[in-house]
């Protein structure tokens, strides 16, 4: 039987941190860690990126350097030009031991977002809908769409402001998108629902980003979020356009890269060009 | 003894390496301290901060622990940690630069300190001990508060590019002030954080 998974030992300093940090996701590419700041009393997420045994260590080393680096860059530079992500708080791409003995592994300390995800907020919002729909009478209908449309618009905008801040994401799908918890005392949302839509939009995850300003790239982000959209949240999809909305007035490029995304027949060529990336992991993972 | 001295609690630093910090006003004595870091002195290794080119506690702590790290890791790229703090807080490469713009000057008034306990003999009773004696100057506590009546923050922003961020402080207030804050401080934060990238 398989053994309990046991993820890999954290890298120092981390290994000195007292409680120690909260593993809570694993993806293809790292561990997302729950610590502490470099106050402790504010939380902070950790994103370590273990070196990969099965490469070559100098190819290693060299890969998840770039990487690490390129996602704190897009990051720094997001939360210089007010885009709402979460903000780098300490980095090291160097790994330790400094040779090919040495762990080649990178990490990433940023700033903690605390709220849901919209794809939780969504799937929530749309099974009550789907058991209770039918007791609403027409007007909280009405209400109860025009909140998600609301919420599609103001994510729209959002990302308006990560292209024009000249970052492309390259993996939006609404568990990249975050609603942070409003902090001051706000007047809840009186809603039968019980799924607050509040809050402001965060990107994270930007693993995958780059900077870039073609219409291109900026068309395969939106892209991939509505194919994303259209496939987990069926009840939504139909407030795509509220998206699109958001997205026009949100800056003005936006025109041209929404044309670029009708024109789509034409292939998006660069949608899920990252899956190359996870393919090749995959492959380079089996054993010889 | 002297309380003014803080113990700063960084997480994820081992118990064994403290930090020490005090911040003072009005020295009169900068000349001075900045001789003893020319000549060498070992009496006097500390990381001595023109605290106007201080934004906040955050900010200082990311270059403390930045230097820490790459202490831990060998990879220093000045002579010691508490030189190569003061050089974490320059966004450029060049280690004399440096020291001329967030070091102590001859004409420092506002001056934070920090000492790294990097051997036994460093305690908090030595090191408070030693700053009473050697530094002339009015001791303040190190918070956000006393932080910005001191920061040159038009200087702090031109030295890392970051002169199109709005100035907390300006008339507008309330949250945006509080906004204003949290974007410049996050974005020297980052910049420390990729120093050297």
């Amino acid at each position: 039987m398989a053994d309990e998974y046991k993820p890999p030992a954290l890298p120092a300093p981390f290994n000195n941190t007292n409680p120690a940090p909260e593993l809570l996701t694993q993806g293809a590419e790292g561990h997302l860690y729950k610590t502490f700041s470099l106050d402790p009393s504010i939380p902070a997420a950790l994103k370590v990126r273990p070196s990969k045994p099965y490469r070559h260590p100098i190819l290693d080393r060299r890969l998840t350097r770039q990487r690490i680096i390129q996602e704190a860059r897009c990051l720094t530079k997001l939360i210089r030009e007010g885009v709402s992500v979460p903000a780098v708080l300490a980095l090291d791409w160097e790994g330790q031991g400094g040779d090919e003995a040495g762990w080649g592994g990178a990490w990433l300390m940023m700033e903690w977002i605390d709220g849901p995800v919209v794809r939780v907020v969504l799937e929530q919002w749309e099974a009550w809908m789907k058991k209770n729909a039918s007791s609403l009478d027409v007007a909280q209908l009405e209400q109860e769409n025009a909140r998600v449309k609301a919420l599609l618009r103001r994510i729209g905008k959002t990302i308006g402001g990560l292209h024009k801040a000249g970052v492309v994401h390259g993996d939006l799908t609404t568990s990249n998108i975050m609603l942070r918890l409003p902090t001051e005392d706000i007047e809840a949302e009186t809603t039968p629902t019980g799924v607050s839509t509040q809050g402001e939009v965060v990107l994270i995850d930007f693993g995958l980003a780059s900077q870039s300003a073609q219409d291109e790239d900026r068309a395969v982000d939106l892209y991939v979020l509505e194919r994303a959209i259209g496939s987990t949240h069926p009840r939504s999809e139909p407030f795509m356009e509220e998206l699109v909305h958001g997205y026009r007035e949100s800056h003005r490029g936006a025109t041209s890269t929404l044309k670029r995304l009708e024109d789509n027949p034409v292939p998006l060529s660069n949608a899920y060009s990252h899956m190359d990336r996870i393919d090749l992991n995959w492959i380079l993972k089996t054993p010889r | 003894m002297a309380s003014y001295l803080e113990t700063l609690d960084i997480p994820h630093l081992p118990e064994s390496l403290s930090v020490y910090v005090a911040l003072y006003r009005d020295v009169q004595n900068a000349a001075f301290l900045r001789q003893q870091l020319l000549s060498g002195n070992k009496e006097f290794e500390y990381a001595f901060i023109d605290a106007s080119m201080v934004f906040s506690r955050a900010h200082a702590t990311a270059a403390i622990f930045r230097a820490i790290n790459d202490y831990k890791n060998d990879r220093l790229k000045s002579h010691n940690v508490h030189s190569e703090i003061v050089f974490s807080l320059n966004p450029a490469n060049n280690i004399a630069d440096s020291f001329r713009k967030f070091g102590v000057a001859d004409s420092t008034k506002d001056l934070l300190a920090v000492k790294v306990s990097v051997s036994p003999e460093i305690t908090r009773d030595s090191v408070a001990a030693h700053l009473e004696a050697s530094v002339q100057g009015t001791p303040v506590t190190f918070d956000d508060q006393t932080i910005s009546e001191i920061s040159d923050v038009t200087r702090i922003k031109k030295m890392f590019k970051l002169g199109a961020l709005p100035s907390p402080g300006d008339k507008t207030g309330g949250t945006q002030n509080t906004n204003a804050k949290r974007q410049l401080e996050m974005s020297l934060v980052g910049a420390i954080a990729l120093r050297g990238s």
